[in-house]
C-alpha cells in the first residue's frame, strides 16, 4: 500500500518519512508534568511560560506538547491564551503543536487557534465508539493528526494483548468509518512506570515495545508515540537514573518502531554515553531481564544520585559591545536583557535620546533591511518592535529628567498629531517618529492605528495641532492618505501634512497626495528627518520649505506623467476612435466679426504693460514663488522685490524712450476638421483651400471616458455641416531688444542685458494675452461681454485656447511654417522664422486660436510609429525629418 | 467527478483577471454605490465594490463578459469582501446574503450565455471567498500579542453565510483566495465542508494562498509547503497562489507547490509588483512571458490574473494556455 508520509506544520513543514529519525515532542509546556510551568501559568506569567516553550524548541523539540489540564486552572482559557501567544513567537511557532488534553472541549478550542496542522493528544474509545467517531470526524475537518490512546470502555490497556486489540479496533474505525488518513493516526500504547515494586508492572516496557512492533507491522501508516518520562516515575529526584532510563527506553522503543515520543528535549543522555554499569541496571528493568532487577536498580540508584544534565544556553552574544547586543536583541526579538543593555547604553551615551537615535535606530534599520531582503518575516518584525518599545519605555523617565535638568522645560515647540491611517495596523515607524519628536520638545498627540480620516481631522481641530503626520505600511494605506488630503482640502484646512511609512514615497506623495491639498504636503523619509522638517515648519522661514517642496513635487509630477505615457499606449486607430466627444448637433460655432488677416503696428507698450504675468519673470531669475506672494517670502522676498522694482524702472524707461517696438498679426479663417487635419479656407464660401494644419493625437492609454485628445477635435468636422473657424497669431515685443542688450554687454552690464531680455519676453507674452482678449471680445467677438482681471487672464479663465506650435499640445515646430504662411507673418510683422523654426526677435509668440468652449490645453505625450507614418504622409514630409523634430515625443526607437 | 475537474485534466483552465482594476475604469462615484434602499445609508459606500452587484449589476456583467470574451473559462464572483466581517466597516452586514446571491447570479447569467454561444467551451463560475479584513492568528495590537480581533467561530459563521448564498446563486465552485492567514482559510474550509454535508453536495473547492513578500511566507508566517500541509486535509480541487507578487516573484513558491501538491495547482499572480503608486503596470506580453515558462515546466492546471490584470492580460494567458498541457500528478488522475 502506498501511503503518503505524515505531514505536519507550524510556520514550517514537518514531514515524517521512513527516513526521518525519531521525533522529539517537547514536554515541558505541560502543567501536569512540570511544576514550574504549572506555577507560571497559574500566576499568569506568560512571558516566562513562553521561555519554557522556547527552551524546548532550542533544545531540539520538533513538536511542542501543550497541556493545561489542571483542576485549579480554566484549562480552555489557558490553552487558548498560550497557543495565541505561541503564534506570535515565530521561533516557537515554527514547529507544529500537540494539543494535549483529556477534555474534548479544550482540544477543540486549541484546534481553533492553530493555523498549521498539529497533533491532538488524544482521543480514545474510553467513552465509547460514538464519541470516538464524532471526535475523529471533527479532527479530520480541522485538519489535525491525532494520538489515539490504547484505552477503551473498560479502561487503559495494560497488557500486550489489550494494547493491540484496542489499537486494532480504533484503527479500523478510523480508517473504515471516518476515512481518517492512516498516516495521521498515532498510537500511544501506554508507557507506564516500571520498577515500582509491583510485580505486574515489570513487563510494562516490554509490552510497550512489542505492541509497538505489532502496530507498525499490522496497522499500515500508523505511528507510535508515548510519554517517555512516565517510565522512570519511581526515580523522581534522581535525574541521572531517569535520564539513563529515558535514553535506553527510547533506544529500544525506536528499534521496535517507535516514531516519536514526548520527552524533555535537550535533557536526554546519549545512549552510548550512559556508563556501562548504569546501563546494565536500567536495561534489566526495562527489558524485565531479572526477577531482582528492581531491587538492584534501586540500590544502584542511591550511588549515582545527581542532577543530571544542566541546561546550557548559548549566550555568547552577551560578550559583544552594548551596541551589538542591542542590535542582536532587536533582530532576534530577545527581550530578556533589553533593560540592562539599554541602561548600559544610557550610561555610555551623553543623552538618553542618543541611545534611541544611535544604536536602537541602527538596529531597527538592520531589521528593516532584513525584512526588505526577505530574510525576516512579519511576525519576527513585530517581535523586534516589541523589544524596541520596551527599550524606549525604559528610557522615557530619563528623557523627561534630562529635559528638566537641562532646563529645557520651556513650552513645547509645537503640537503634532500622529496616526496610522484607516485599514492599517502598523505603528512601529510612527511610534519611533513620535518618540524622536517628543524628545525634541514637540507635544505628540498619538491617535494609534486604523484611524479614519474624519477622526484624525476632528482631533486635529480639537487639539489645535500644528502639524498632522500620517503613517502606513501597506499599499492600500496610500489611497487612504490621498483621502485624508482630500478631506483636508474639503474642510479648507491649512495644516502641513507629513507623510511617512514603508510604502510611502516622495514620488507618490508628489503625484497623488500633494495635488489633492492646497496646503503643504511633505514626505518624510524616516524618523531622523522628521525633526528637521517639523522644526522648519514651525519656524519663521516655513514658507521657504513649503515653496521649495511644492516646486520639487510639481516637477516630479510632470516628469512622472511623461514617463507614464511611455508605458501604456493604444494604437493610433484606437486613439482616433477615442477622440474628444463633442456633440456638434445643436452647437453653433461663433461667427467672427472679421475674417482674414489684420496687422497691428507699433502697439503702445503702456497698453501692454497691465497684461504682464510676473511669475515667470522671477523664475527667469531662478527665484521660486508666485507673484505677488513672493515678496512676502522671508528669503527671496527682498531680492524679488528689488528685481521687480528694477524691471519696472526699465519698463518705465523703455516706454518713455520707445526703445522697444511691439507688433502683431492675427488672422481668422474658415476651417473644417478633416480627420486629424484642419483645412483652412480663404473665405467663407469655403471654395478655395488656403492651407492644411496637421495635428497629433495622444496615444497614452486613458481611463474610461477620458479621450485621446488632438487639437483637431475642437474644430467642427465636415459631417456636422457647421461653419467653424480657426485663428492664428504672431506677436513680438522684441524689436530693439538685441540692440539694447548688445549695448549693455559692451558695457559689461550683464545684469541689464538679461533684464532687458526678460522684460521683452514678458511684454511679448503680455501682448499675446492682450491680442487674445481682443480677438475674443472684438475680432471674433464670441466673448464680447467678457471682463476679466489680469489675475483671471493668467489663470486662463476664458473660453477658447491659444496653443503654440512647439509646445505640449502640438509639439511640431515645423507647423509654424504653415502658420506664418497663413498670416504672412514675416511681411506683416517683421518676425523671422529661422532655419530651426525659432522666431526672431526672441521675444515673440505665435499660435492658433480655438473658440470651442470645450477646447483645452493638454500635453501630447508619447506618440508611436503608426501615427508618425500617417502624419508623415499627411504632411508630405520625410519620415526622418519628422522623427527628428518630434524626437522627445517618440514612444519608440 | 465534477465537470470542472474533468475539463481541468484535459487542458489548462483560465481564470479571469482583476475585478477591482476593471471597476476603477468606470470612475464610479458615491451614487453608483447606492440604490433606493441604500439612499439614506449613513456611511459612505464608495469603494465597497462588492455592493455593485446590487447597485450597478451592468458593470459586473460587462466585466465578466469582457473576461469571457478574452478567453477565461472561470469567472470569479465579485464577492471578495462579501462577509459580515468585511462588510461591518460599511454597516452592511445584513446585505451579505443578497450581495453573494446577486453576484453569483450575475456571473452565472453571463457564463451561461457564453456557454450557450459556444458549448464546446463551457464557462464556470467560482464563488470568490476572501480573507476578510481580520486575522485569526495575528494580534492587531503589538502590545498584546495574545489578543485576537476575530475568532475561528466568528469566521466560520461568516463564511458559512457567504458560501450558502453563493451556492444558492449558482456557483460551480468555491475559491478561497488571497489566504494571508491560514487559520482564516481553515475556518472557511470547515464552513464549506458543513454546507456540503448539509446539502449533500460536493462543490469543488479551490484554495489560493498569498506569499506576501520576499521572505516567501504568508502574512501569518507560513512557508508555502507549511501552508499546503495545513489545508491538505480537505478534498480540494486545487491549491494555488495569488496576489501580492507578480509572476516572476511567484516562481520559486509555485515550484514548491507544483512539486509537493497532491491537488491541481493554480496561480493567478498580479501584473508585476506595484510601482511607487501602488499601481500595476506589467504588460500582458511581459506577464505572459513568465507564465509561459510555468506552463512549459508543467506546473499549472489553472491560471489567471490578480491585481492589475485586465482582459488583455487574460487574452494573452488564454492564448498561451491553449499551447500547453496541464500539470499531471498521479494523485488526481482517478
Amino acid at each position: 500500500m502506498n501511503i503518503p508520509p505524515l505531514k505536519l506544520s507550524g510556520l514550517e513543514p514537518l514531514v515524517v518519512t521512513a527516513e526521518t529519525n525519531f521525533i522529539n515532542i517537547g514536554e515541558r509546556t505541560n502543567v501536569t508534568g512540570s511544576a514550574r510551568f504549572a506555577r507560571l501559568i497559574r500566576e499568569e506569567k506568560y512571558e516566562e511560560a513562553l521561555e519554557v516553550a522556547l527552551d524546548q524548541v532550542r533544545g531540539g523539540a520538533q513538536i511542542l506538547d501543550v497541556n493545561m489540564d489542571e483542576g485549579m486552572l480554566d484549562g480552555k482559557a489557558a490553552m487558548v491564551k498560550f497557543l495565541n501567544l505561541i503564534a506570535s513567537e515565530p521561533e516557537i511557532a515554527r514547529i507544529p503543536v500537540m494539543i494535549d488534553s483529556s477534555k474534548w472541549e479544550i482540544i477543540e478550542a486549541g484546534l481553533q487557534c492553530v493555523q498549521g496542522k498539529g497533533v491532538v493528544n488524544s482521543i480514545s474509545l474510553k467513552e465509547g465508539e460514538e464519541k470516538f467517531l464524532e471526535q475523529a470526524r471533527k479532527l479530520k475537518q480541522y485538519g489535525a493528526a491525532t494520538v489515539v490512546m490504547a484505552f477503551d470502555e473498560k479502561g487503559q490497556a495494560d497488557t500486550y494483548q489489550r494494547r493491540i486489540d484496542i489499537c486494532k479496533r480504533s484503527y479500523d474505525l478510523l480508517v473504515d468509518v471516518v476515512k481518517f488518513p492512516r498516516q495521521d493516526i498515532i498510537f500511544d500504547p501506554n508507557i507506564f512506570p516500571v520498577a515500582t515494586g509491583i510485580d505486574e508492572h515489570n513487563n510494562y516496557a516490554v509490552d510497550f515495545f512489542n505492541a509497538t512492533k505489532w502496530i507498525k507491522e499490522n496497522l499500515p501508516g500508523a505511528k507510535v508515540s508515548g510519554g517517555v518520562s512516565n517510565v522512570s516515575f519511581s526515580f523522581r529526584g534522581n535525574n541521572v537514573v531517569r535520564e539513563a532510563m529515558h535514553s535506553a527506553f527510547l533506544y529500544h522503543g525506536i528499534k521496535h518502531g517507535m516514531d516519536m515520543g514526548i520527552v524533555n528535549a535537550g535533557m536526554i543522555e546519549v545512549y552510548d554515553e550512559i556508563p556501562k554499569d548504569l546501563l546494565e541496571h536500567v536495561e534489566d528493568v526495562l527489558l524485565n531481564r531479572r526477577d531482582d532487577a528492581t531491587e538492584r536498580m534501586l540500590a544502584f540508584a542511591e550511588k549515582v544520585k545527581g542532577d543530571g544534565k544542566v541546561k546550557v544556553v548559548d549566550n555568547s552574544w552577551r560578550e559583544a559591545s552594548v551596541e551589538e547586543r542591542l542590535k542582536h536583541a532587536l533582530v532576534k526579538g530577545v527581550v530578556d536583557f533589553i533593560e540592562e543593555d539599554t541602561e548600559e547604553a544610557r550610561q555610555q551615551y551623553d543623552k538618553p535620546l542618543h541611545v534611541i537615535e544611535g544604536p536602537l535606530m541602527d538596529g531597527m534599520n538592520v531589521v528593516g533591511d532584513l525584512f526588505g531582503a526577505g530574510k525576516m518575516f512579519l511576525p519576527q518584525v513585530v517581535k523586534s518592535a516589541r523589544v524596541m518599545k520596551k527599550s524606549v519605555a525604559y528610557l522615557i523617565p530619563y528623557l523627561e529628567e534630562e529635559k528638566k535638568r537641562s532646563g529645557d522645560t520651556k513650552q513645547s515647540k509645537g503640537k503634532i498629531l500622529m496616526a496610522t491611517v484607516k485599514g492599517d495596523v502598523h505603528d512601529i515607524g510612527k511610534n519611533i517618529v513620535g518618540v524622536v519628536l517628543g524628545c525634541n520638545n514637540y507635544d505628540i498627540v498619538d491617535m494609534g492605528v486604523m484611524v479614519p480620516a474624519e477622526k484624525i481631522l476632528d482631533e486635529a481641530v480639537k487639539e489645535d495641532v500644528d502639524i498632522i503626520g500620517l503613517s502606513g505600511l501597506i499599499t492600500p494605506s496610500l489611497d487612504e492618505m490621498v483621502h485624508v488630503a482630500e478631506e483636508m482640502e474639503r474642510r479648507k484646512m491649512d495644516l502641513p501634512l507629513l507623510i511617512g511609512g514603508a510604502t510611502t514615497s516622495r514620488i507618490h506623495t508628489a503625484v497623488k497626495i500633494a495635488p489633492k491639498y492646497s496646503g503643504s504636503v511633505i514626505h518624510v523619509l524616516d524618523a531622523s528627518k522628521s525633526v528637521g522638517v517639523a522644526t522648519k515648519l514651525m519656524s519663521e522661514s516655513k514658507h521657504e520649505l513649503i515653496e521649495q517642496v511644492k516646486q520639487e513635487y510639481a516637477e516630479l509630477k510632470v516628469g512622472h506623467e511623461n514617463r507614464q505615457d511611455e508605458k501604456a499606449h493604444v494604437t493610433f486607430a484606437q486613439a482616433k476612435a477615442n477622440r474628444t466627444k463633442i456633440t456638434w448637433e445643436g452647437y453653433q460655432p461663433p461667427k467672427p466679426n472679421f475674417l482674414g488677416v489684420k496687422t497691428f503696428d507699433s502697439i503702445p507698450l503702456a497698453d501692454i504693460r497691465p497684461y504682464i504675468d510676473w511669475t515667470p519673470f522671477f523664475s527667469t531669475w531662478m527665484l521660486k514663488g508666485k507673484y505677488p506672494a513672493i515678496f512676502e517670502n522671508p528669503t527671496v522676498g527682498k531680492e524679488a522685490k528689488k528685481l521687480y522694482d528694477e524691471a519696472n524702472e526699465m519698463l518705465d524707461d523703455v516706454i518713455a524712450k520707445s526703445s522697444l517696438t511691439a507688433k502683431a498679426v492675427v488672422g481668422i479663417f474658415p476651417a473644417i476638421a478633416d480627420g486629424e487635419d484642419v483645412k483652412i479656407f480663404r473665405d467663407d464660401s469655403r471654395g478655395e483651400l488656403l492651407d492644411t494644419l496637421h495635428f497629433l493625437r495622444q496615444q497614452g492609454k486613458k481611463g474610461k471616458d477620458i479621450p485621446n485628445i488632438s487639437l483637431a477635435d475642437f474644430i467642427a468636422p465636415e459631417a456636422s455641416g457647421l461653419k467653424d473657424y480657426i485663428g492664428g497669431f504672431a506677436v513680438s515685443a522684441g524689436f530693439g531688444t538685441k540692440e539694447l542688450a548688445d549695448k549693455f554687454e559692451t558695457d559689461h552690464d550683464d545684469y541689464n542685458s538679461i533684464m532687458i531680455k526678460a522684460v521683452a519676453d514678458r511684454l511679448a507674452e503680455a501682448l499675446a494675452e492682450m491680442m487674445h482678449e481682443k480677438v475674443r471680445r472684438e475680432l471674433w467677438g464670441y466673448a464680447s461681454g467678457e471682463a476679466l482681471e489680469n489675475e483671471e487672464l493668467i489663470k486662463e479663465r476664458y473660453q477658447g485656447i491659444r496653443p503654440a506650435p512647439g509646445y505640449p499640445a502640438c509639439p511640431d515646430h515645423t507647423e509654424k511654417e504653415i502658420l506664418f504662411r497663413m498670416l504672412d507673418a514675416q511681411n506683416n510683422t517683421g518676425i523671422e522664422l529661422t532655419e530651426s523654426y525659432a522666431m526672431f526677435p526672441a521675444a515673440s509668440v505665435s499660435g492658433f486660436y480655438f473658440s470651442h468652449p470645450e477646447s483645452k490645453y493638454f500635453g501630447l505625450g508619447k506618440v508611436y510609429e503608426d501615427q508618425i507614418d500617417d502624419y508623415t504622409q499627411r504632411k508630405g514630409m520625410d519620415k526622418n525629418v519628422v522623427e527628428q523634430w518630434l524626437a522627445p515625443n517618440l514612444g519608440y526607437k | 467527478m465534477s465537470k470542472l475537474k474533468e475539463i481541468a485534466k484535459q487542458r489548462i483552465l483560465v481564470l479571469d483577471g482583476a475585478m477591482g482594476t476593471m471597476i476603477q475604469r468606470y470612475k464610479l462615484e458615491e451614487e453608483d454605490f447606492r440604490n433606493e434602499a441604500l439612499k439614506d445609508h449613513p456611511k459612505p459606500l464608495k469603494g465597497n465594490n462588492d455592493l455593485l452587484a446590487l447597485t450597478r449589476p451592468d458593470v459586473l456583467s460587462e466585466i465578466h463578459a469582457a473576461y469571457f470574451e478574452a478567453g477565461a473559462d472561470i469567472a470569479e464572483t465579485n464577492t471578495f469582501s462579501s462577509t459580515t466581517i468585511a462588510q461591518a466597516d460599511y454597516g452592511l452586514e445584513s446585505y451579505v446574503y443578497q450581495l453573494n446571491y446577486e453576484s453569483a447570479r450575475i456571473a452565472r447569467e453571463v457564463a451561461d450565455k457564453f456557454t450557450a454561444d459556444n458549448p464546446d467551451k463551457p464557462r464556470f463560475v467560482a464563488g470568490s471567498i476572501g480573507p476578510t479584513n481580520r486575522t485569526a492568528s495575528i494580534s492587531p495590537d503589538v502590545n498584546d500579542p495574545g489578543y485576537r480581533a476575530v475568532t475561528f467561530e466568528d469566521l466560520k459563521t461568516a463564511y458559512y453565510e457567504q458560501a450558502k448564498a453563493l451556492l444558492d446563486g449558482g456557483v460551480d465552485a468555491f475559491l478561497v483566495e488571497t489566504v494571508f492567514d491560514t487559520l482564516n482559510a481553515k475556518a472557511a474550509l470547515v464552513a464549506i465542508d458543513d454546507l456540503n454535508t448539509e446539502r449533500n453536495v460536493n462543490v469543488p473547492v479551490m484554495v489560493s494562498g498569498t506569499i506576501t513578500d520576499a521572505s516567501g511566507r504568508t502574512l501569518s508566517g507560513q512557508t508555502t509547503e507549511a501552508f499546503l500541509i495545513s489545508i491538505s486535509h480537505m478534498d480540494l480541487l486545487s491549491v494555488g497562489l495569488n496576489c501580492a507578487l507578480g509572476a516572476s516573484e511567484l516562481r520559486p513558491y509555485l515550484q514548491v507547490l507544483s512539486e509537493r501538491c497532491d491537488f491541481m495547482v493554480s496561480a493567478h499572480p498580479n501584473a508585476g509588483l506595484p510601482n511607487e503608486f501602488g499601481e500595476y503596470d506589467q504588460s500582458p506580453e511581459e506577464m505572459g512571458e513568465q507564465i509561459k515558462e510555468f506552463m512549459e515546466q508543467g506546473w499549472l492546471n489553472i491560471v489567471g490574473g490578480c491585481c492589475g490584470t485586465t482582459p488583455d492580460h487574460i487574452h494573452e494567458i488564454a492564448r498561451l494556455a491553449n499551447q500547453f498541457q496541464p500539470r499531471i500528478k498521479e494523485a488526481y488522475v482517478d
